[in-house]
């Protein structure tokens, strides 16, 4: 710096602009590490046995849809010429969708460095999974013969036939269980550290033996967590040779999942966009896709996560400034996504294809204006309420908003499907299609299925973890910058940078 | 004490921690390795420890799951039970290449997984250190670095002296 530069900025007085720190109030490394463990070690709370009942009730809806339609036939579904790709297939796309934010979250903003993704990823890892279990019920009984549905996989069966390996249905089934599985090992993968850690206090508990009072339950308990979390756990136990290899194993799972994710919703998008159909056939469709499954899961991930920190107390963990990056990429996801259907309809046009522009006309002012008014208005008015601070601020406004974000996401898939085809190239074979009773409490009933497990992972897994939070906090800067204050080298942040 | 397995000492810090890491490799120790509850950023080099050989098993995982997903395609829909669709040929690396794609990426993340486990010689449920109750503090917020009585340099006396000397404290000696 000379002199010049030196006196220009004495005059100025530039501000000193501080990062906020991703662990508020000072907390040190014990007291993350008992706020998280602590979720699974106490009581169970009372609001988790009512949620629990009221989650169980509701996932008794799809099970018992689902006997309806296995003992009946796929025609109790609202299913007719020349629709018979309703609500299954839209609540199917809707749930897949859902599940890409946890993804994003534990791999691309993992590779882009963003510390600020720590103390959400384990939670919106677990929304992937389950949003995945709540998809594949759909395809997998729309199949009719449930109990064929195996065929869909390549196993020899007796009658010597094999899967058709040009169909993006069969596509689909690869990239779906593909990406079940790998979320799974992903996940996994990164509770084994935070497992040990329930482990070694289960262990420090029994040893210190101090259960007066507490009785023979608190005791038993114990027992129980330190060898279920034992086997899982693996043996972890904290070395630097074990983290070396972990921090590897997880930047590769992150590198390898980013890709994964995006083929995911592309092969989605195929199943659509490989039809010949008007509405259908449009190269948009991958990169639309991806962009409104990344909103719709971080509209879920904020739904979730939002109650939560309110339930559990952890505003010094999901601060201000997760909350308005959440909010910012709903923000962005959401904007494409408008882009994207503002564009459709320009092609539509300037392709001159009169089907094309017809099918377009139709979704907007047809049959079903109502779901393209109601997909619009939640989709690409809502987030752009996300450019002013104070609504970010305002968490009630936000959880409102993410649940707007949710409700339009779902019509965005109903109108891609249904619409299209209601009303094709040949008038004669146009349709109208309502759900039955059975359509509405399978898919109601499979928020419950959701709940269900996301409550169990509440209750027995770490909900955020416990390592990756604590590399984040200035405490574990191995070159001590400036204890405790959060300043910008908490931004070089990250997993696995090592190298 | 019965035979021992190595000698712990804890450190209050990260950045002593961390320099402490150095100077237990300057000083030639080979088994030996820091213990805490997060990764610390650069103690591979700290350690010594070379570049880890993860992505070794990546790789064989994912070249098996293309060439698998080659196979499949080509021996199911061109060889055993050929179909004639849409008057095109029988097999091209074109149209399954989703199917070869996400076998790629499924086996990759196996062979990782597995890879991880193979490096750090886990699952291992027993371990001599987990006998030691300052050990398992590790898992809250203790910073620990353990040189193993195998080592060739090791001695009970000096060792201990070295780790006073390098700034650890409740050094303790762990038995096997």
């Amino acid at each position: 710096m000379d002199a010049a530069q030196a006196e220009l900025l004495a005059k100025v007085q530039p501000a000193e602009l501080h990062e906020q720190p991703l662990v508020t109030n000072d907390r040190d490394f014990n007291w993350v590490t008992d706020k998280i463990c602590r979720i699974v070690e106490t009581k169970t709370p009372l609001w988790w046995w009512v949620c629990m009942a009221v989650a169980l009730v509701t996932a008794a809806f799809t099970g018992f849809g689902l006997v309806w339609l296995v003992s009946s036939g796929v025609g109790v579904w609202g299913l007719a010429n020349p629709i018979n790709w309703g609500w299954a297939i839209v609540n199917f796309v809707f749930w897949i969708g859902i599940g890409h934010a946890g993804t994003l979250i534990s791999a691309v903003l993992c590779l882009l460095k963003q510390g600020w993704r720590t103390s959400i990823n384990r939670a919106a890892e677990a929304m992937t999974i389950f949003a995945v279990v709540c998809a594949g019920i759909f395809p997998l009984f729309h199949v009719g013969r449930v109990w064929f549905a195996w065929w869909l996989f390549p196993i020899p069966n007796s009658n010597g036939i094999w899967p058709q390996f040009r169909s993006p249905l069969e596509w689909d089934v690869f990239a779906v269980s593909t990406y079940g599985t790998v979320s799974v090992l992903f996940w996994y993968m990164g509770m084994i550290p935070d497992l040990g850690v329930l482990r070694d206090r289960a262990v420090q508990r029994l040893t210190k033996n101090a259960y007066e009072g507490a009785g023979a339950l608190a005791k038993g308990m114990d027992v129980f967590r330190k060898n279920l979390y034992a086997i899982f756990a693996m043996g972890w136990r904290n070395a630097g040779n074990h983290w070396r290899n972990y921090e590897m194993a997880y930047l590769i799972l992150a590198g390898i999942s980013t890709p994964l994710v995006l083929s995911v919703h592309t092969i989605v998008s195929f199943d659509f966009a490989l039809a010949v159909l008007p509405g259908w056939h449009t190269t948009i469709f991958p990169p639309y896709f991806v962009a409104g499954a990344i909103f719709s899961g971080f509209g879920m991930v904020l739904t979730l996560m939002l109650p939560l920190r309110a339930l559990y107390g952890l505003h010094d963990l999901i601060t201000q400034r997760h909350i308005d990056n959440m909010c910012k990429i709903c923000l962005g996801t959401g904007s494409i996504v408008g882009y994207a259907y503002i564009m459709e309809f320009f092609i539509a046009w300037y392709g001159a294809n009169p089907y094309e522009s017809y099918a377009f006309i139709n979704r907007a002012f047809g049959q079903y204006w109502w779901a393209y008014l109601m997909m619009f208005s939640c989709n690409v008015f809502t987030p752009q309420l996300f450019w002013f601070s104070a609504v970010r601020k305002n968490a009630a406004l936000v959880w409102v908003m993410s649940i707007f974000i949710n409700v339009g996401m779902w019509f965005e898939r109903f109108v891609i499907t249904v619409t299209s085809l209601a009303n094709d190239f040949l008038p004669s074979s146009w349709g109208y299609y309502s759900p039955t009773m059975v359509d509405i409490l399978t898919f109601f009933g499979t928020f419950g299925l959701f709940s269900v497990l996301f409550l169990l992972f509440l209750r027995f897994l770490p909900l955020m973890p416990i390592a990756e939070v604590k590399f984040v906090m200035p405490a574990a800067d191995p070159h001590g910058h400036d204890h405790g204050h959060g300043h910008g080298d908490v931004a070089q942040g990250g997993q696995g940078d090592h190298q | 004490m019965s035979e021992s397995y190595g000698i712990i000492a804890s450190f209050p810090d990260t950045p002593s921690f961390f320099h402490a890491a150095e100077k237990v490799r300057d000083a030639g120790y080979k088994k030996w390795d820091t213990y805490s509850s997060f990764p610390v950023h650069g103690m591979p080099a700290a350690q010594g420890q070379p570049r880890s050989k993860v992505p070794v098993f990546t790789f064989c995982g994912g070249l098996f799951g293309f060439t698998l997903g080659t196979f499949i395609v080509w021996y199911m829909n061109a060889f055993d039970y050929p179909l004639i669709i849409r008057g095109q040929p029988f097999f091209s690396p074109v149209f399954p290449f989703p199917i070869m794609y996400e076998l790629t990426i499924l086996l990759s993340a196996f062979g990782t997984l597995g890879g991880m486990f193979i490096m750090n010689l886990l699952p291992q449920h027993y371990n001599s250190l987990f006998n030691s109750e300052k050990f398992l503090e590790v898992s809250g917020d203790r910073l620990v670095i353990a040189i193993e009585a195998r080592d060739a340099k090791y001695d009970p006396e000096a060792t201990r002296r070295f780790l006073e000397e390098i700034g650890g404290t409740d050094i303790e000696e762990v038995s096997a």
